[in-house]
């Protein structure tokens, strides 16, 4: 049994390990936010409502707004700032901006790492099926067509690593 | 959120002890529910107890009597594509996938499912009274805003919705729910475990504090060929029910052996009539028939400025479930109207 006030944590964060000091109610967002700078992962309504702060951890896409960082020392989280090769856009990053997939783009880091998550499922067959299993992921701007037609393209050619 | 301590639990007995005696002290599993409560300060904790090292209860199961069970700390999602689940219990299946998103049924888990708060927008708002959240303070859904209220088993006190779609499930299939405590372990019936909520709506259901649910089991029965789960919502996706409901049907040609409906959406706990089910005993599969079951269902039905339509809603929403589950090949994704 292991207890906490500030806790020395180790985050593993797009492939690297980062060691900070967290008090226990700091959530994941936060974390990645303000104390690694990752900030291409937004905070929208920070009440899972809206997806904007969805991060893959060990591969599966969760919300990071609910999640608390303490809770994620050993897992791999992977941010929007991770998922490029080098100077090569993933495939979903190119299909979004193929399909003109965001105007302002504020959900997009959130809807691109969600994407990445229900291609990796497999559980999405049809159009309609992808629709609701992207429907975690609110875009005010309406850019939603395009944002399944993205989601579409990419898992009809089967570029989803 | 208030400041609050942090443990990790490595067991059940180790999380028992950690929870021993304050009810400020509280378990975290998926967090999706908590995590929300304590950022609006509905709820405080002296300590969060950290249950996911905990080694046991992760896992869907085959039980020696022919039913499974599923870890109360199993993830929403890896229960509902689990494929003892989706082979045998596709109405459970269903209906998880209509609750929630897919972040969140990643990260919450089926002993949180079970636990999960109402959403009534006067609980989560602190400015208002609300005998859910402060005993005595008054109801402001009644005479509110009430368009996602109950209109089944509420009282004078409280009219809030239990919002589970998952749960809708596991009441139709008589699931049992598994809980330890500092006294030992006990078992529940399901639609023993939530409650109405009288004239003390601060309990959702009879779980004492300092117990856990460790795991729910499903009987062997699990109506895999006549089954739906239909949800109706303000928005296609990604919203809770205004009413949901769960049917299985066992038949022979196309009389009704047997018939299990739940509703959702419509009380403070999701809601089975013995005797609608027992009407439908050995009748035939016809919409005439389900919907003399539907009656029986929102008999003492009672509405609001808002929400009276949910009674003739739930009425022709069982009815069309019913027929819906002659044609489960017919599900559509997110639980929507598929016929």
């Amino acid at each position: 049994m292991e207890k906490t006030d500030t806790s020395t944590i180790s985050l593993k964060v797009n492939g690297k390990e980062h060691t900070i000091k967290v008090r226990p109610w700091v959530s994941l967002l936060d974390a990645l936010r303000d104390r690694l700078h990752l900030t291409g992962t937004k905070k929208g309504c920070d009440h899972g409502q809206c997806g904007a702060c969805t991060v893959l951890c060990d591969g599966k896409r969760i919300l990071s707004c609910l999640t608390l960082a303490t809770m994620k020392e050993g897992s791999e989280i992977t941010t929007i700032e991770g998922i490029a090769e080098s100077n090569e856009l993933h495939p979903l990053q190119q299909a979004f901006i193929d399909h003109d997939a965001f105007q302002c783009g504020y959900c997009t880091p959130g809807q691109i790492c969600s994407g990445i998550g229900l291609l990796k499922e497999g559980k999405a067959k049809t159009r309609e099926e992808v629709k609701e299993l992207m429907s975690g992921n609110l875009c005010r701007c309406g850019a939603n067509v395009g944002i399944i037609d993205a989601i579409m393209e990419v898992k009809e050619g089967g570029r989803h690593e | 959120m208030n400041n609050f301590n942090y443990t990790k639990a490595a067991s059940i007995p180790d999380a028992l002890k950690e929870l021993n005696g304050n009810t400020a002290n509280k378990i975290i599993a998926g967090g999706t529910n908590i995590n929300d409560l304590l950022k609006y300060f509905i709820t405080t904790a002296d300590k969060l107890v950290d249950i996911n090292p905990v080694k046991d209860h992760h896992t869907i199961e085959e039980l020696p009597d022919g039913g499974v069970r599923l870890g109360a700390f199993a993830t929403n999602a890896d229960t509902a594509y689990h494929p003892l689940i989706e082979k045998r219990y596709p109405l459970l299946s269903k209906a998880i996938l209509a609750g929630a998103s897919p972040q969140i049924r990643n990260m919450a888990t089926n002993g949180g499912n079970l636990l999960q708060r109402t959403r009534c927008y006067y609980f989560y708002d602190i400015n208002t009274p609300c005998n859910k959240r402060e005993p005595g303070s008054g109801c402001s859904a009644i005479g509110g805003f009430n368009r996602i209220h109950a209109i089944l088993g509420q009282s004078e006190d409280c009219i809030a919705v239990f919002p589970s779609d998952m749960c809708v499930a596991l009441a139709a299939l008589n699931a049992k729910v598994n809980i330890s405590g500092p006294d030992g372990d006990r078992v529940l019936p399901f639609a023993d475990f939530h409650r109405l909520p009288g004239s003390t709506p601060e309990l959702d259901n009879n779980l004492k504090h300092g117990e856990i649910i460790t795991s729910i089991d499903l009987p062997a029965e699990g109506f895999e060929k006549n089954y739906s789960y239909l949800k109706l919502r303000d928005r296609h996706s990604y919203a809770f029910a205004l009413v949901s409901v769960a049917t299985g049907l066992d038949l022979d040609g196309d009389t009704i052996k047997e018939a299990r409906i739940a509703l959702g959406g419509v009380a403070h706990k999701p809601w089975r009539i013995p005797e609608a089910e027992a009407f439908l005993k050995g009748k035939a599969a016809t919409g005439e028939n389900f919907a003399a079951a539907a009656a029986i269902i929102l008999e003492g039905a009672k509405g609001y400025e808002h929400n009276s339509f949910k009674t003739e809603m739930a009425k022709r929403a069982i009815e069309r479930n019913c027929i819906m589950a002659l044609h489960p090949e017919s599900q559509r994704p997110g639980a929507q109207p598929s016929l």
